[in-house]
């Protein structure tokens, strides 16, 4: 068996190992070395582009992506637990309803974050019916900022702690309610003393499943935030086209890959379920 | 003597404990030979060393008198009845039949597919999936499923535990008339002490990974040579060192016989087809006695005598 | 309690699904501008006809078969040698792939690509999407199969070899038929993610290999275009006929 075995991981860690290991590896090696005339490397060993980090210009973004993703995070949860809720009380048409949280999950995510700027840009359909309603007489700058983005991210992450939310109530022993209902609590009390805190293991996994894709967006804070709203992953993009300095990128990113490995830690030991 | 299965001193080590130690026994061809024992005994771990799921860490597996150690599962003339049946759910019926025919090239695949349904009585059920089978025909097709390659040995885990109990003894009567059909030796592993003295030839007792003792079901009920035997077959009163079985022992108002003990009745529970009755001897000790009802019933509080015949005792 | 539940489920709900919605109906808007002035096929017309969006929907769908073709063999593989015994290292690796922030991936490929085509006389191109979409999808296939697997009962190996079966013909003849729907699921999670990815794929495609997404965010860039809406309104049509067609195809 063990030969077999070793015949069906062979094709994978050599996937992994090429494409995924061996990359990491050579930015790793740019991160030490100094920038070239034209774009490119210089083989000058230093610890410079680490330092650079730590600079007030990109600790602000730094900073600015914590705030956003761990804001975004909380607006998911929030938005969240009710729809979980919902969903796990609804009987016979639970398996549809869960169907239409992850179905937007299956379209594609340029499209989606396109039809907000479709709908929010100055003369996208919410500027649009609010002049022709006589209620604004300048369109509202709802585009290219912080909030956009906020939304945004809301948007494309709700699916994923929809989901974990729902399978923590799903595996809620039901007669906790029946008791708690029994001792006289009404739902409302039930649901906020007894449910909520049960669900506990979903929040932290959900959480996490929010905050870390949130940490490194790229795409929603590119379409729809403006030059105020550059974020982590719109800097290392920046490093590698229009800056031209690729040692200084490879640093921020690995620094990115860092704080999302501790958070994936995180994840395996508290977030419980085992995914591979 | 002919035989078909032998372990020789045969044990398996885990990391963290011995699952069997040093069994050997011997089976008979065309034997239905029980492996007895609680949970955790082992019994399973050694099935699986003979079907050659787990590698023995020592000892010698002989099929035929030829020495299978290093044979894979699919080397092995023996076949196994898996506690859940373990049948292929994306395979029909006659898929599962002919899964092992197919393995060894056999021509007349239609036959023997006949021949296997009609000998587990479910013609006419080769297109269903197992989805579609109830528990009973789930096990059947599970033994035609072996029983069409001719096994030297046939393996059975707990074949019965995942059926209904209303089903189990009806389906134990009929596995008891199928192996006579077919005459080929069973060996089936088992924790219910009944089942084992109702189909089995020969039954070994096996307690933490050790081998405690093998006989015919008599040997084993009646003549137990180790205490956990005697206990684990049925309900056994010690007194004074000597085992007596609740059914072998009697309670009378007035002495009778040589072996002759007063004792008070503590309590008495009705059983349907007999009374339980609970006494206490004089030096504290609790004796349980099951007796006809047409004996009459006794109180609580009754001072009683109890006795039972020399031959009805458990020497060990 | 119960009635405000399902209130906000309705708002949830039309958050989640209102912007597609509007976006389907203007795509079918007479106007080029955002006033309803009618019905009309006229963007649709323009987006069929234009030859470089048909260009880069073909690369897209070319790069989405071959890489998910590469991904699920290779995935599903993986996932049956990992559930037989785990190794740390590769299933570490696997989960370290999956947080991966998208951009880092993307450069980071693009870096090792450029470090190679040094050594090789190559480019960037079709080639190195594909190579770049197996990379970030294999993951995906890897945990898809691996939830198959969990619930896939071992004996049932066990017994395929004991009705003398080898290790390979107990694998092609019952693991796999066994495992065909989670294998599908996983190859359609790989298809759609690959078919929609922009960030990776805009960093290491090549002059020839541009794909569908790289055509939408250049036109979404430049700002308002009802042939976009249209273009949008088809990916979506499409991906969901797709996801339809699956659902039908695994309950039958």
């Amino acid at each position: 068996m063990n030969r077999l075995r070793l015949l069906f991981l062979t094709p994978a860690g050599i996937v992994l190992g090429a494409l995924f290991l061996a990359p990491l590896a050579i930015m790793l090696a740019y991160s030490f070395l100094t920038r070239g005339a034209y774009g490119g490397v210089t083989a000058d060993f230093s610890f410079e582009n680490y330092q650079r980090v730590l600079d007030p210009l990109y600790a602000v973004i730094l900073l600015r992506t914590f705030v956003m993703a761990a804001t975004a995070t909380l607006g998911c949860l929030v938005l969240g637990f009710p729809l979980a809720l919902f969903i796990s009380q609804s009987g016979a048409r639970k398996n549809l309803y869960l169907q239409l949280v992850i179905l937007p999950f299956w379209t594609s995510f340029l499209v989606r974050t396109y039809a907000w700027m479709f709908l929010l840009r100055d003369t996208g359909l919410v500027n649009s019916a609010l002049l022709a309603a006589g209620l604004i007489h300048a369109p509202l700058p709802l585009l290219y900022n912080d909030g956009a983005v906020f939304l945004g991210l809301v948007y494309g992450y709700l699916p994923f702690v929809v989901l974990p939310l729902y399978a923590t109530l799903e595996r809620l022993d039901k007669s906790l309610l029946e008791a708690a209902a029994d001792l006289g609590a009404r739902p409302w009390i039930t649901t906020t003393r007894i449910v909520l805190p049960l669900c506990a293991p979903g929040f932290r996994a959900g959480a996490l499943l929010v905050f870390i894709p949130c940490l490194g967006a790229y795409l929603t804070p590119d379409l729809l935030g403006g030059s105020k709203t550059v974020l982590v992953g719109n800097v290392i993009q920046n490093q590698f086209t229009t800056a031209r300095d690729w040692p200084f990128g490879s640093a921020v990113s690995l620094l990115l890959m860092a704080i999302v490995m501790v958070l994936l830690m995180l994840l395996i030991r508290r977030g419980g379920e085992k995914l591979i | 003597m002919d035989l078909v299965l032998e372990l020789r001193g045969v044990s398996k080590h885990y990391p963290t404990h011995q699952a069997v130690n040093g069994v050997s026994l011997t089976v008979e061809r065309g034997a239905f030979f029980a492996l007895l024992g609680p949970s955790g005994c082992g019994k399973t771990t050694t099935l699986r060393l003979v079907a050659g799921f787990e590698d023995a860490t020592a000892g010698e597996v002989l099929l035929n008198g030829r020495r299978i150690n290093h044979l894979k599962p699919y080397e092995r003339n023996v076949n196994t009845v898996f506690q859940n049946y373990a049948l292929f759910p994306h395979l029909t019926v006659r898929g599962n039949i002919e899964f092992g025919l197919k393995r060894q090239g056999i021509a007349d695949l239609a036959g023997k597919v006949r021949d296997a349904l009609d000998l587990v009585q479910l013609s006419g059920k080769e297109g269903r999936y197992p989805a579609e089978l109830s528990g009973g025909e789930k096990q059947r097709v599970a033994l035609a499923r072996s029983l069409v390659l001719q096994p030297d040995v046939l393996l059975l885990d707990e074949p019965l535990s995942a059926l209904d109990p209303n089903l189990r003894k009806q389906v134990r009567s009929e596995l008891k008339n199928l192996q006579r059909r077919v005459g080929t030796t069973f060996l089936f592993v088992t924790h219910d002490q009944e089942e084992a003295l109702s189909l089995s030839d020969q039954i070994a007792v096996m307690n933490k990974g050790l081998l405690e003792q093998v006989g015919t079901p008599e040997d084993i009920y009646l003549r137990p040579t180790t205490r956990f035997v005697a206990g684990f077959l049925g309900a056994v009163n010690w007194i004074g060192g000597i085992g007596v079985r609740p059914e072998a022992t009697q309670i009378s108002r007035t002495t009778a016989g040589d072996h002759c003990i007063p004792a008070t009745v503590r309590s008495s529970v009705f059983l349907g087809n007999c009374l339980q009755v609970e006494t206490v001897c004089g030096d504290g000790q609790c004796v349980v006695a099951e007796v006809s009802r047409l004996n009459g019933s006794f109180t609580a509080g009754e001072a009683v005598y109890l006795s039972w015949n020399a031959s009805d005792e458990l020497r060990l | 309690m119960k009635r405000g539940l399902a209130l906000y489920a309705v708002a949830a709900y039309a958050f989640l699904h209102v912007p597609l919605l509007v976006l389907a109906v203007f795509s079918f808007n007479s106007s080029r501008f955002t006033v309803w002035e009618g019905w009309s096929l006229e963007w649709y017309r323009a987006a069929l006809h234009d030859g470089q969006l048909g260009e880069a929907a073909w690369n897209s769908i070319l790069i989405a078969v071959a890489s998910t073709l590469v991904s699920t063999i290779v995935g599903t593989l993986c996932a049956y040698g990992l559930w037989k015994r785990d190794s740390k290292w590769l299933s570490g690796s696997l989960y370290l792939s999956l947080v991966t922030p998208e951009i880092v991936m993307g450069i980071s490929l693009l870096v090792f690509f450029q470090w190679m085509f040094r050594f090789l006389h190559v480019q960037l191109g079709m080639h190195t999407v594909i190579l770049a979409h197996v990379a970030f999808s294999l993951s995906y296939v890897v945990i898809v199969v691996m939830a198959r697997l969990r619930t896939f009962d071992a004996s049932l190996e066990e017994a395929a070899m004991d009705l003398g079966a080898t290790e390979w013909q107990a694998f092609r003849r019952v693991t796999l038929p066994v495992l065909a729907p989670g294998i599908a699921a996983a190859a359609l999670l790989a298809f759609t993610t690959s078919f929609d990815d922009y960030v990776i794929t805009s960093l290491v495609a090549g002059v020839d290999s541009e794909t569908l997404p790289m055509v939408v965010y250049a036109m979404a860039r430049r700002g308002a275009n009802p042939v976009l809406n249209s273009i949008s309104t088809l990916i979506v049509a499409a991906l969901g006929a797709l996801i339809l067609f699956s659902e039908r195809l695994r309950e039958s």
